[in-house]
């Protein structure tokens, strides 16, 4: 009776992906936000060389939080708005199957800007962000930030003030997170010790799995009215 | 002559928003291949009623069964017997009409080869094949509920769930919705419809349910019955 959990994901993902090569939606408007902040950031920071270098990691986690909440919201919002959500919820699909296909769809996305992030952070900030351990940790985090904002994203969308309580919601609950993420990319950045950088990584991705657990249990609750 | 079996039971079913009930103590069976015309005012408590039928909530108390299959326990085996069309059309506006199909024919579990050969007679019976692969966005309400329904017959479901299926159709476009109606009706379907248009009746509809504040005020057969006379008391 009950769908294949693999052929509900490849379907909701697959279903995403198509949409959004259709519309370029919130991957240019994530896109655009992006740019704009790395260039106040790099602006903001010009006179003070120093500040900027060590500003950097803050920077790229600060800016991938608010777009990836940018991309949630938005995302979110067009399910509710055409009913996809409720059709996709009557039918014979496992929660946690919708889940992991609309996680995937928003860490697709939000990937796909951190990729293009790095390149141009390296162009104005002058710190190499294309070394493979700083991809893999934000490639990590990504996954991480898709993980809590799904989850949060389909409770807020229900509410009125959807897109004012999403980053009310998110923000503290992915602090630890944002912490151990931004420690482990300055160590790496600043060619701190092995061992430092490497503990901090392996905490990011320890808290992102139990994120990811935590939600894909808890996501039949928020959908059950 | 043998009555069908039951394919829906609700029995003593409340529905609970925060401190306000929606739905208080419902009670009514539907047989299988019945029509029934949900009646009632906004805020009746209709499509709260539908969308528990359909799977989409929990009741705060009672049970429904749909099928021999009982909720929330069973709510995958009874989804997959369901069919939704609500007053939103449910598409995905980006996607084409056919890519829209095939998305939901795969959540029902259906196979490629299925899927096609299905959703190519849906297009062709509901006269949308010549617009099978422009963007549902690109559709006229009644087109996009040309699609809905699609969408909810798709996989064959034993019942049609219908939640003001009129609402924003032309008049063209509600005589087309009436013939499939009748066509669904043909093919054995249980249907239960909402609606607050009593001119919205369709004649293949047998049986009037009417809510009003949560409760069944009326549930007999329509047959010559002045429904207007009956909706104005049982809504009273």
């Amino acid at each position: 009776m009950k769908t294949p959990f693999i052929t509900s994901v490849a379907a909701i993902i697959k279903k995403d992906l198509r949409a959004e090569f259709r519309a370029r939606e919130l991957v240019s408007l994530m896109g655009l936000f992006t740019l704009l902040s790395v260039l106040v950031f790099s602006f903001a920071l010009e006179l003070d060389r120093e500040a900027r270098e060590e500003a950097v990691s803050g920077v790229l986690w600060v800016t991938l939080i608010f777009a990836s909440i940018l991309g949630l919201n938005r995302g979110m919002a067009q399910e509710r708005d055409q009913g996809g959500l409720d059709a996709t919820l009557a039918a014979p699909v496992s929660r946690s199957a919708i889940y992991l296909g609309k996680l995937l769809g928003n860490f697709f996305f939000t990937a796909i800007v951190a990729l293009v992030m790095l390149p141009l952070m390296t162009v104005l900030y002058g710190k190499n962000l294309l070394d493979a351990w700083v991809i893999g940790t934000t490639v990590i985090g990504v996954f991480g930030f898709a993980a809590i904002g799904t989850l949060l994203a389909t409770l807020t969308v229900q509410t009125r003030a959807r897109e004012a309580l999403l980053p009310i919601a998110m923000l503290p609950i992915v602090l630890p997170f944002l912490l151990t993420a931004v420690r482990a990319t300055t160590g790496l950045l600043n060619g701190a010790v092995e061992r430092e950088w490497q503990s901090s990584l392996g905490m990011l991705a320890a808290i992102t799995v139990i994120y990811f657990v935590m939600c894909l249990l808890l996501y039949r609750y928020v959908v059950e009215e | 002559m043998t009555e069908a079996p039951v394919i829906i039971e609700v029995e003593r079913m409340s529905k609970v928003y925060g401190s306000l009930p929606a739905l208080r103590g419902i009670n009514f069976r539907v047989r299988r291949g019945e029509f029934v015309v949900l009646l009632g005012a906004n805020g009746s408590g209709k499509s709260t009623l539908l969308r528990l039928l359909s799977g989409l909530g929990k009741p705060a108390a009672g049970l429904i069964r749909v099928g021999g299959w009982e909720m929330p326990g069973e709510a995958m085996a009874v989804r997959a017997q369901i069919g939704l069309v609500a007053h939103q059309p449910l598409l995905y506006e980006n996607l084409t009409a056919r890519e829209n199909l095939d998305f939901y024919g795969a959540l029902y579990g259906m196979g490629r080869a299925e899927r096609e050969g299905r959703i190519q007679e849906l297009l062709r019976e509901l006269g949308l094949l010549k617009r099978a692969d422009s963007l549902a966005r690109t559709f006229s309400r009644g087109m996009k509920q040309r699609l809905s329904i699609a969408r909810a017959t798709l996989h064959q479901p034993d019942v049609l769930l219908l939640d003001e299926p009129y609402s924003g159709l032309d008049q063209a476009a509600a005589e087309l919705f009436d013939a499939m109606l009748a066509a669904a009706t043909g093919e054995g379907r249980t249907i239960i419809m909402s609606t607050h248009q009593l001119t919205r009746i369709p004649e293949a509809a047998e049986r009037a349910l009417v809510l009003s504040r949560g409760r069944i005020s009326f549930d007999d057969a329509i047959g010559r019955r002045d429904m207007n006379a009956i909706y104005r008391s049982a809504s009273a």
